[in-house]
Formats: C-alpha cells, sequence, structure tokens
C-alpha cells in the first residue's frame, strides 16, 4: 500500500471525532434500511432484488441493442444525444456548448459520474461558473474535496464545520444550527438556479423505450436544475441502461429503501426531451452525454460483468466493516467501499491499488444487502486472485512467492513441520509474555511482518502441538 | 466518430454483432393489490402524514375551494390550469393568480409567490406519491419554487401503488416531456443527517382529496 493511503487511513482511525460521525452516520443508514425492506412492510423484498438482477443482467447482455433503442427514443422526441468515451469528450462537448449558446453559469445536480472524470476541475479554468446544488455536494464543493460516500457526501463534516465554511466562504455569520445552515444554502442557490443558463444532472437510470432519463433525489435541486434553465445536459454512464419505463416499478421500490430507507425518495423525474408544444415550462434544449469512460472494457469479463449491475445507492458502503472503519477519503477513487473495491481496480489497472480488492473483511454482508445481487464477496476474491498474478507477472512479489513456495513444502512434510514448530515452542517466551510481538526487535518491525505484527496479539506457544496431544490421546484410549 | 467507436467496443465485448436484436426480456413484474377506495385514502394520507405532509378530505369541490382559501390566506398564490382547479373556484380566488401561458410570466410568478396550487395526474396511496405530468394544464415551476405547494384532486384519481401506475402508463414519455412522482416536503439530512424540510423545493405540502 503506497504511503499516502496508509497515512489517509492511520488519520481516520485516529480521529475520534471522525470515528464518532462515521459510525453513527452509516448505523443509521443500516437502520433505515433494515426497517424500510422488513418482510411485513415488503414482503416481496427478495423477488424483487431477483428481478432487478435480471432486469440488469439482461440490460448488459444486450447493452448495443438498448443504446441504440435509447438514442433513436430520444432523437424522435427532439433530444440530443452525445457520445462520450471519455472525460476529455465530455469536457469539450460542455465547453463547446457553453461557447456556442454564450452560457456562464452552469447548475449542477449530484451525480457520481461527473465526479468520476472530475468535470468541474476540467471546465472551471475555462471560465465557466458551475455550481453544486445538492446541499452535502455543496458544503463538499465550498470545502474543495471529494464526497465521502455516495448518498452522503459530507458524511464527516459536523454542523460547526459546514457553520465555519459558510461563514469562510459565503461571508455570512456563523451559524450551527442545521435549520439556518439550510436556509443559507437555499437562499444562496436559489439565484443561481434563476440565473444559470445550463442545467447539468447525472442519471439514476436510463429507459430505453422511452429516450427517458430518471431523477431520484429529496432535496429538490435536480428537479430546479432540470427545470429552470433553458438548457438540460445530463451525464450517464452507458451502464445506466434499463429496458422499459414498467421495469422502474422494480428499481424505484429497491433504490430508495437500500440507499436511506425511503420507501420513495422525496422527488422522482422521468425526464424525456425538451419541453414539448402545449407545455409552459422546462428547458427548450435537451442533451444526454453517454460516458464510456473503460465500461465497454469491463463488460468483456462475463463473470465481473455485474459490477455494472450497480444501481449506486450506498448500501455495501454503510454495512462495510471497513469501510466504517477507514471512511471514504481512504479509497483511492470517488467509488468507496466494496463497490469501490471492485470496480476500480478494473477501471484504473490491477496493480495500480493491488491493495484495494483486500480492503475487505469477506464478511459478506455488501452482497447480502445489495439490491441488484452483484456478488460483491466473490468479485472481491476474484480481483484478489487475479491483483496476485499480475504481480507475479511483474515479478513484484518474487519474496513472497518464494516464501509461499518453501510453506507450501513444510506444509507437504509433516515429520520437518513438527520439528520446526518444536524448534519455535523452544524459541518462543511462555505464559507471561502475552503481548510478545509488541517487543519484537526493530528490524523484525519493518515491512510486511511489521505490518502483520502490528495489529496481532499472539497468544503464547501452547506447552504441547496439536499433533504430540493427538497422539497422546490416542494412546491413552488404546489403553 | 465517438459513437461508432462506443458501439463496437460494446459488440466486440458482448460478441454480438450490428443490428443484432435482444434476446426476450424478464416480463415486467407488476401486481397491483386489491385494496377497497377507503382503504387507499387512509394510507394515503397516513403516509403522507408521516413524511410531514398534511393530507385533506374535501366533501365537495366547493369545500375544497374552503380549505385553499384559508391555507392560502391572503397570501399570495400562483395556480396552474388544471379545469379542477376552476370547479373548485380556486382560480377566482382574489391572492391567487393563474392562467399563465408564458414560461416567463410563470416563472416570475412562481418565484415571487408565497403558495403554488396544482392538481395532480394521480397519487399513489402507498407511498403518499403525487403524480404530476407536465402539460398545458401542468406547469413543472408551480409546485416547485414557492415554499408551500398545495395539490388539489378528486379522490378517484388515487392508485394502489407504482405498479398500478406503470400499468396505467406504461410510457409516460407518450404523453409528456416530465413526469413527476412527488413524495412528501423537500428535505435533506446533510448536516449531520438531521432532517431538515424545505431545501430547494416546498418544504410544506398539502393534499386535499376532493
Amino acid at each position: 500500500m503506497s504511503g499516502t493511503y496508509q497515512d489517509q487511513i492511520r488519520a481516520t482511525l485516529g480521529d475520534p471525532r471522525l470515528q464518532a460521525a462515521i459510525y453513527a452516520a452509516s448505523g443509521r443508514l443500516m437502520d433505515h434500511r433494515r426497517a424500510a425492506v422488513a418482510p411485513e412492510v415488503l414482503p416481496d423484498f427478495q423477488e424483487l432484488r431477483l428481478q432487478a438482477h435480471l432486469i440488469k443482467q439482461h440490460t448488459l447482455d444486450n447493452l448495443d441493442y438498448y443504446l441504440e433503442q435509447f438514442e433513436q427514443q430520444l432523437l424522435a422526441r427532439g433530444g440530443h444525444l452525445v457520445w462520450a468515451r471519455d472525460a476529455k469528450d465530455v469536457a469539450e462537448f460542455v465547453l463547446d456548448l457553453a461557447r456556442r449558446k454564450q452560457a456562464r453559469l452552469m447548475v449542477k445536480s449530484k451525480s457520481m459520474t461527473t465526479e468520476e472524470i472530475e468535470l468541474l476541475s476540467r471546465l472551471e479554468p475555462q471560465g465557466l461558473e458551475i455550481v453544486e446544488t445538492d446541499l452535502g455536494e455543496y458544503i463538499i464543493q465550498l470545502a474543495g474535496e471529494r464526497p465521502y460516500h455516495i448518498v452522503a457526501p459530507a458524511l464527516h463534516k459536523t454542523r460547526e464545520d459546514v457553520g465555519e465554511l459558510f461563514s469562510r466562504r459565503l461571508g455570512v455569520e456563523r451559524v450551527s444550527d442545521p435549520e439556518k445552515l439550510t436556509k443559507i444554502a437555499r437562499a444562496a442557490l436559489r439565484d443561481k438556479f434563476l440565473a444559470a443558463d445550463i442545467g447539468m444532472s447525472g442519471a439514476n437510470f436510463l429507459v430505453a423505450d422511452s429516450g427517458a432519463v430518471v431523477l431520484v433525489e429529496n432535496e429538490g435541486n435536480a428537479r430546479m436544475s432540470t427545470s429552470a434553465p433553458r438548457i438540460h445536459v445530463a451525464v450517464a454512464g452507458i451502464e445506466k441502461m434499463i429496458p422499459r419505463a414498467q421495469d422502474l416499478a422494480v428499481f424505484l421500490k429497491l433504490l430508495g429503501r437500500s440507499a436511506t430507507g425511503q420507501p420513495l425518495t422525496v422527488y422522482t423525474s422521468f425526464l424525456s426531451g425538451p419541453r414539448r408544444a402545449g407545455e409552459i415550462d422546462g428547458p427548450e434544449e435537451f442533451y444526454v452525454v453517454l460516458l464510456d469512460n473503460g465500461r465497454s472494457r469491463l463488460l468483456a469479463d462475463r463473470e465481473k460483468r455485474q459490477s455494472l449491475y450497480c444501481i449506486r445507492c450506498g448500501a455495501c458502503l454503510s454495512h462495510c466493516p471497513v469501510y466504517r472503519k477507514i471512511g471514504g477519503h481512504s479509497y483511492p477513487w470517488v467509488y468507496s467501499g466494496a463497490i469501490g473495491a471492485v470496480i476500480t481496480p478494473q477501471y484504473q489497472g490491477l496493480t495500480e491499488f493491488p491493495w484495494l480488492p483486500f480492503a475487505s473483511s469477506l464478511c459478506g454482508a455488501c452482497g447480502e444487502v445489495c439490491p441488484v445481487r452483484i456478488e460483491l464477496p466473490k468479485l472481491l476474491l476474484d480481483l484478489r486472485s487475479e491483483v496476485q498474478k499480475a504481480l507475479s507477472r511483474q515479478s513484484v512479489n518474487r519474496l513472497e512467492r518464494l516464501a509461499f513456495r518453501l510453506w507450501a513444502w513444510v506444509m507437504c512434510h509433516p515429520r520437518i513441520y513438527e520439528m520446526l514448530g518444536s524448534v519455535a515452542a523452544a524459541a518462543m517466551p511462555g505464559e507471561e509474555a502475552k503481548d510478545w510481538p509488541r517487543r519484537l526487535p526493530a528490524w523484525l518491525m519493518r515491512g510486511p511482518l511489521g505490518a502483520w505484527f502490528s495489529q496481532r496479539d499472539l497468544p503464547p506457544w501452547p506447552e504441547r502441538s496439536f499433533r504430540q496431544a493427538w497422539r497422546a490421546r490416542v494412546r491413552d484410549r488404546s489403553h | 466518430m465517438p459513437r461508432e467507436s462506443i458501439l463496437h467496443q460494446v459488440r466486440t465485448a458482448l460478441g454480438r454483432s450490428v443490428g443484432q436484436p435482444a434476446a426476450p426480456a424478464p416480463p415486467p413484474s407488476l401486481k397491483t393489490p386489491d385494496a377497497d377506495a377507503e382503504a387507499r385514502l387512509e394510507s394515503f394520507c397516513r403516509e403522507l402524514e408521516a413524511l410531514g405532509g398534511k393530507a385533506w378530505r374535501a366533501a365537495s369541490p366547493e369545500e375544497a375551494g374552503a380549505v385553499v382559501e384559508r391555507l392560502v390566506a391572503g397570501r399570495l398564490a400562483v395556480a396552474s390550469n388544471a379545469p379542477f382547479l376552476c370547479e373548485c373556484g380556486i382560480t377566482s380566488l382574489p391572492s391567487v393568480r393563474a392562467g399563465f401561458t408564458d414560461p416567463a410570466a410563470l416563472r416570475e410568478a412562481c418565484a415571487a409567490a408565497q403558495v403554488g396550487i396544482t392538481s395532480a395526474d394521480w397519487a399513489l396511496a402507498d407511498t403518499g406519491t403525487l403524480v404530476m405530468l407536465s402539460g398545458p394544464e401542468e406547469a413543472r415551476l408551480i409546485s416547485l419554487l414557492p415554499p408551500v405547494h398545495v395539490a388539489v384532486l378528486p379522490a378517484q384519481r388515487m392508485l394502489s401503488g407504482l405498479d398500478e401506475l406503470f400499468t396505467l402508463l406504461p410510457r409516460p414519455a407518450e404523453q409528456t416531456s416530465s413526469m413527476v412522482l412527488i413524495t412528501g416536503p423537500s428535505r435533506t439530512a446533510d448536516i449531520e443527517q438531521i432532517l431538515v424540510r424545505g431545501v430547494h423545493g416546498p418544504g410544506e405540502i398539502h393534499v386535499i382529496l376532493v
């Protein structure tokens, strides 16, 4: 693990206030979800999960077909489709659009996809003012950070943090009451909504048979961003596709419940094209940017294709014991938790962050809560094995390979194993020195051995090995 | 061309060829439970109030009009062009402005108004949700910009839930460019997960079932 992440993890673990904040927030999300999917309130939860899995599987297995259907439907309703291979394509399109339409101000609703391609940092230097309008994202934007959690981006900030931030960045009086802070943000953003030329959103779903973008939110900022400005641009990964509007009956029931425990979020918008003849308001122009950015590469692996079924509910973050300790910023990419550990190596290269698939206790909670039944623990294991193979090919772990070969040889020779065992037993301190790993000489505490010992409290060596005890037992019995 | 290159990569990854039809999709699963009309209305009111909204029952359009008059209480209000509001006598209330067809005028009125009054195409009993299709009768901003949203609709428009909605309306895009489901007042929990109502949308919502 490289130093940056190790330092970040240490800092998070060593900050009691942050630990308490993450634990409380993720704990509440867990409680809310559990209540919302309980058999008394949602008896067919498991059938819904299966149905969602099968629909996603079908869509991705036939993705080219649905992409073309989506395109045809969108164009028929007067929308525009922009295909983007990567972040550069998206940024170029938006800048060109802004130039052509003489747009200066863009309001934006929450989107993990635009975070993924770091769109803001590509657009802002070009003179375009962009304002995040989801309260959590607005806080994060003012603080110059990246989201801490898929559905709760400012999960790690206390009210005092936000009060201090607002007073510093917005020049308002310092308050710490969440209600007052929300009012400040409402007032500041209201003017932006009404003045903006372009509203940008992500998409929770793309509906192929309708050419529609579906947005799920609680605050109303996505509705504002897509209703008030004269241009709406939605940026979405190609994997967000579902075949039919009717499939939403399944996905909407799962998404809100899994994310925050809400049967439905406050607003669900189903948007297909610009304002039509007779409609009084709504955008005059409607663009959907379909982003690949490595997704088509992930499709090729039949087993791991299911990583693309994710609907970004964040349940596998809140339920992950590792996420709950190390927090969202200790992961190298915008996607954290179990799904982050699964997709980051696939997008960014296996050996870029080789430790990532190991950042899991394999307790299986992520797989159990996933609303679309992605086999996350299995994918983590597969990736671990691939990472090891890739590192072997690069001969990064030659020493480790040698060690394991030696270990395998010892394990295949019981007599030698036993002999080494008794040598070790003789060398080890006894009962009185339980914390002996803490007192190892410094040279032993360097490198992987040190990392291993630093987290472990080894019990003292037993007087008799299992094999010796077994032999004694067999001897006693035969008498 | 990005279009061709993305489609080509997707097809190569999936082992599919140009123009190849999709395998049959899993059939949609839509189940509409049997519940009598009264049980649905009760469920709607219970769910909406649990979210911090307020549900009203009115015996007649006139009664609904009277409730709206009390709720508006002389404040500046904007009403949509839904004929049902006219039927309830809402559009002729003194502080209510209605009949907008120009987007700029509507936007200005909504930004200044304290109350937005609309009808709704349907309501969903099991979640306390309003379903609104944008069109000549309903605009998007009336239920969004003013801090208070009042919706008035005939009780017969109550559906059981999402399954019934998508059974009746399998392709919403054929009717409107914007369908929105509204479930309770606008809210956030982004600061320490403390619930605050009325972030960008209305913090207060009243639904009057006639």
